[in-house]
Parts: structure tokens; C-alpha cells; sequence
């Protein structure tokens, strides 16, 4: 079963692999769980303001995102993308945007709505006297938000916002249907490259598993403190 | 926006001789639907199975059950359907690994399997959350009745989790249909894969992939609305079974 098993073909390829295609692969998951998380609290925010117009447009938003498959969302913004840098610079043609400028703002915008139903969640885990108190002692709505709502509900919803993030990680893996090398298309590379389709898929579950594992031991860890606090 | 609109491109006919452009992403809707229903019957099945083992008082079950979620939970679906697709059929005994190779038909058996494999931790996750959340006394009362645990789970326990699951279920199905967009990796010709076809064909980049979109907004509309009805059919009255 593993007699033509070339281990060597990992080895020479670690340094690709990891320099390029995991720092890809960990950039991307890192401003997008920051860039989501950032635009994911303003809708809900923004939904949660009692404004009904407002409410409508990000619910659509939330749910047209979410019913949506992300495969064809990376599409969307891969052509979308360039007409918009146009629009926004008022350029004569569609600017040329490159492949991880694009996959930044596809995972940023796709994954906010995730984000944002988490954050609309956390905020109303919040209990009404909170904001309540803030407001008695005469802070204002934004103060409200900021130094009493926002806290909490970020603290209260953290491992929850970690595991949307080891969802990302893996989810980055699909930049993979645009030629993206990041780091299972660097192994993809690789395996096509050199005919080593068992020995570089093998590894890059191995990678992903062993990260992923990691990750949600330590959002379980994370999470039994938080219970114990509270 | 110097972008040539042309909406009538879905009557005009495809160059794979299969008919119109509309002919064709709803071949590809087809073959999503299918892809999705069979994925979830694997995936209902295992997931039930493993759900059940892992609330099982004996150890192993749950140890078991354990692995094989985290297995299947902590690996991108699209290096899993690589690892059927790819590697599978080389570390298998030659004939065996040579029978799969030449199966006709072979992205969709892969994408049906492995979708429903990698839904089935999910679901496997939902059973076990429905069953450790009816209250304690249901099992004790089975217990207490004399009906052994395969009874107790049978006739109590799995009735009444099933009914609670609904909801989580409906969007667990829904993550199946979006999950098959992910084999268009190994070679399968669902929605994604022909709305992209369309567009490499006609260029009319937007209007392929606005047609995909309302489309797949259609199955989510149509499988919410039926759940509820299945929800409302199944439901025990004096017991709020999900909202």
C-alpha cells in the first residue's frame, strides 16, 4: 500500500508549502476573521437599531449571504471585484486586482454575515438592564455600545467567534477553484508537478487536521473557563 | 459600467449542444439536487448513528463516536472529496483501486459520499445535542419501565429528539446543497460548474451568475417552506418542537 511512498517529495516541498502557501493561507484567515468580525458587529448593530429600513437591507444582506454556496460567492467577487475597483476609482476600465485582494474581500464580506448573526446573538444574550443602567448614567448610545454592550457580548460569544474562525481556516482552502497557491494549492501544485497526488493530499490533511484539532482543543479549553466565570 | 448586459442570452443556444444556456444551468441545478439528496441520506444515516453512539453509556461508543466527528469535522471538505477522489482509489489493491478509476460517473459517487460523510459529523453533532437536551427524567422513566436502551432509544428518546432536530436539520440540508458546489473541484458538472461553463462560453459573466444565484435562493425558499410543513405535520401538540 505505501511501498512507493516518497516522503522525500514532502521534504522538498516544506519550504514552499509553508512560506508561501501557509502564510497565504493564515494571512487570509487572519484579516478576514478581523475584517468579518469588524463588519459583522456593524450589521448587527445596524439591525439590532430599531431603524426598519435599515434592519431590512441587512437581513437581506445576512440571508442572501448565508443561502448562498461560497464557492460561487468567490466567483461573484473574482469578476465583481474589478468593476467595483472601477467604480470606486473612476478609472475608464476594470482595475486589475490581484488574487488575494480579491479573496480578502470575498471572505471578509462572505463571512461577516456569519459574523454578524454571532455578534446579533451576543448582543442580545445581553441582558436589558444593561444598557439600561448605561443609559441611566447618561451615556449615550454609542458610549452604551462601546464600553458596556460591545465587551460583553464579544467576551460572552468568543468561543464562539474562534470556532466561525477554524470554519474560515478551512473555508480558505476553496481560493483553490481560482489557482490561488495557498496551501492546499501549493500541495496541489506540487502533486501535479511531480505526480505525487497520494503523498501531498495525505499531507495536507494531515496539516489541516492537526491545525483545525489544535484550534477547537483550545476554544474547549476556552470555553470551560468562561462557563466556570460566569 | 462599460459592461455589455444581455439578458436574452439564456435563450440563445450553448455551444455543447445540449440546448439553450437555460437548458443548462438547469441541468446543473438537477444535478445539485441530486448530489444534495443523496449526500443527506448518507449523511442522516450516519449522523443519526454516530449521534446515538456518542450519548451511549458505554465508553467505546462514545469514544468512537467521538473520533469520527472530529475526523471528518476538522478537515476542509475540499481536501476530504480530494482524498476520496485522488488518493483513495491509489491505496486501495490495485484492481479495486482501478474499478473506481474507471467508474463512469465517478465525481458523482465521490461528491454524494463525500459530502454526506463530512455533513454526517454535523448531523451526528445535532442528534447528540437533541438527545442530552430532553430531560433526564424520559430516560429514566424508560429505565424504570423495564424497556432495555435499544427500546428506551427507539420508542422515547429518538421520537421525541428527531421532532427537536427539525430546525437544525433544515439548515444542516441547506448546508448540503452549497456544500455540493465544492466538487465542481473533482470534475462534477453541478450549478456552479455550468453557470462557470456559461459564462467561459458566452461571456456574460453577471447574467450567468445572477441566474445561479436565484436560483439557489429558489431551493433555499422552496426547502424552508416545505420543512415547515413537515415541522407542522410532526409536531406533538402541548410540546413547542422549534419555532
Amino acid at each position: 500500500m505505501f511501498a512507493n511512498f516518497d516522503f522525500d517529495v514532502i521534504r522538498r516541498s516544506l519550504s514552499y508549502l509553508f512560506l508561501d502557501g501557509m502564510t497565504f493561507t493564515l494571512t487570509l484567515t487572519g484579516l478576514a476573521t478581523f475584517g468579518g468580525i469588524v463588519f459583522g458587529t456593524l450589521i448587527a448593530l445596524m439591525r439590532l437599531s430599531g431603524y426598519w429600513l435599515l434592519g431590512r437591507i441587512d437581513g437581506l444582506y445576512v440571508d442572501l449571504m448565508r443561502s448562498l454556496p461560497l464557492v460561487l460567492v468567490i466567483f461573484w467577487f473574482y469578476f465583481l471585484v474589478p468593476y467595483i475597483g472601477q467604480w470606486l476609482t473612476g478609472s475608464s476600465r476594470p482595475v486589475r486586482v490581484g488574487a488575494f485582494a480579491s479573496s480578502l474581500v470575498t471572505f471578509t464580506l462572505f463571512e461577516a454575515a456569519y459574523f454578524a448573526e454571532i455578534m446579533r446573538a451576543g448582543i442580545q444574550s445581553i441582558s436589558k438592564g444593561q444598557p439600561a443602567a448605561a443609559q441611566a448614567l447618561g451615556l449615550s448610545y454609542s458610549q452604551t455600545m462601546r464600553y458596556v454592550v460591545l465587551p460583553q457580548a464579544f467576551r460572552n460569544m468568543l468561543p464562539v467567534l474562534l470556532t466561525q474562525t477554524i470554519v474560515l481556516f478551512q473555508d480558505t482552502s476553496l481560493v483553490y477553484v481560482l489557482s490561488i497557491p495557498d496551501f492546499l494549492g501549493a500541495a496541489s501544485k506540487v502533486a501535479q508537478r511531480d505526480g505525487r497526488l497520494v503523498e501531498m493530499y495525505l499531507f495536507a490533511a494531515v496539516v489541516y487536521f492537526a491545525i483545525s484539532c489544535v484550534a477547537s482543543f483550545g476554544v474547549r479549553r476556552l470555553q470551560a473557563r468562561i462557563a466556570f466565570v460566569h | 459600467m462599460n459592461y455589455h448586459w444581455n439578458w436574452r442570452v439564456f435563450w440563445e443556444p450553448a455551444p455543447n449542444g445540449t440546448g439553450t444556456y437555460l437548458d443548462m444551468l438547469l441541468s446543473g441545478l438537477v444535478l445539485t439536487i441530486e448530489t444534495a439528496i443523496c449526500a443527506w441520506i448518507i449523511a442522516l444515516i450516519f449522523g443519526a448513528v454516530i449521534g446515538v453512539l456518542r450519548t451511549l453509556p458505554s465508553k467505546t461508543g462514545s469514544w468512537i463516536g467521538f473520533a469520527y466527528v472530529e475526523f471528518f469535522r476538522n478537515m476542509p471538505l475540499l481536501v476530504q472529496l480530494f482524498l476520496w477522489f485522488f488518493v483513495l482509489p491509489e491505496i486501495l489493491p490495485h484492481s479495486w483501486g482501478l474499478w473506481m478509476k474507471q467508474m463512469s460517473n465517478a465525481p458523482f459517487y465521490t461528491a454524494a459520499i463525500g459530502i454526506g460523510l463530512f455533513m454526517s459529523a454535523r448531523v451526528a453533532e445535532q442528534t447528540r445535542a437533541g438527545i442530552t437536551s430532553l430531560p433526564r427524567g424520559q430516560k429514566l422513566a424508560a429505565t424504570a419501565l423495564g424497556l432495555t436502551t435499544a427500546q428506551t432509544y427507539r420508542y422515547v428518546l429518538l421520537p421525541m429528539t428527531f421532532r427537536i432536530m427539525l430546525p437544525p436539520l433544515t439548515s444542516e440540508f441547506l448546508s448540503t446543497i452549497k456544500n455540493t458546489s465544492v466538487a465542481i473541484t473533482i470534475g462534477l458538472i453541478e450549478l456552479t460548474a455550468e453557470t462557470r461553463a456559461m459564462q467561459e462560453f458566452s461571456f456574460q459573466v453577471f447574467e450567468a451568475f445572477t441566474a445561479a444565484t436565484v436560483l439557489y435562493l429558489l431551493v433555499n425558499i422552496v426547502v424552508v417552506i416545505a420543512m415547515r410543513f413537515v415541522e407542522r405535520g410532526l409536531a406533538i401538540p402541548g410540546y413547542i418542537t422549534g419555532k
